[in-house]
């Protein structure tokens, strides 16, 4: 769900990210027929991946958080095919095993949704998807972000 | 000023659907209060924010899997509460 990220900030556990929404996709078809929008569990899923990326960096690619419980999601317009969105999550609180960030979603400076999301965060259940997610962040960083 | 079991009373109350008159100390958050996993990180983060803490539930939970504690030295309130009593103490030593 996210294409690049743009800023960076582990220590601070903050990231703004940029989510490029297709014109095409099968979620259109049924989402909704002839009026195509971006469903809002897929905003959802964008701000939790945004947060995932920032706690995955904050904690060395050591252990994966996992999203856990969306404690409040507010959707606030729509989201049409080819939107560029800007996606900024920001930790809140960093647990032992879990750890929860705000998140939100804007488009053209309006903001679209935000979230309080909350992660577990545990060992990687196996080698191949840490190496599969080290490989996912180095193509959607930029130089600048890493 | 409410005492360390008050406010955590309040807590699982506030994160969960237990009458606040059935917290009581000798109650273990798991088998007697039937709070899950998943509602006890509500409720970790909570007492985190609260008390200005990080409560250890990682270390507690391996020792818990590799049986050398018992579930209720950490999760009976009474108990729990001295715990957290002891990180605040060390916190502001």
């Amino acid at each position: 769900m996210i294409d690049t990220v743009e800023e960076l900030d582990p220590d601070g556990g903050k990231i703004i990210a940029r989510a490029d929404v297709p014109m095409e996709s099968p979620v259109f078809e049924g989402h909704f027929p002839g009026s195509p929008l971006v469903p809002g569990v897929l905003l959802i899923e964008t701000m939790a991946q945004a947060s995932g990326f920032m706690l995955l960096s904050r904690l060395k690619f050591e252990k994966m958080p996992f999203l856990a419980n969306v404690t409040s999601a507010k959707m606030r317009t729509f989201v049409e095919p080819g939107a560029v969105l800007r996606v900024e999550a920001q930790l809140e609180h960093d647990g032992s095993g879990f750890a929860a960030t705000r998140a939100q979603i804007s488009c053209n400076g309006k903001k679209i949704c935000d979230s309080k999301l909350m992660f577990r965060t545990m060992p990687f259940p196996n080698d191949r998807l840490k190496e599969n997610m080290l490989h996912r962040f180095s193509q959607i960083s930029r130089p600048s972000a890493e | 000023m409410a005492t360390t079991f008050e406010a955590v009373a309040e807590i699982i109350a506030d994160t969960s659907d237990i009458p606040l008159e059935e917290i009581t100390p000798e109650k273990n958050a798991f088998t007697d209060l039937g709070i899950d996993s998943l509602d006890f990180l509500d409720i970790a983060f909570a007492i985190d924010k609260h008390f200005g803490i990080k409560i250890p539930l990682e270390q507690w939970t391996e020792e818990l899997n590799e049986n050398s504690a018992e579930i209720d030295e950490y999760f009976v309130l009474s108990k729990l509460c001295a715990r957290i009593d002891e990180i605040i103490a060390a916190k502001d030593a």
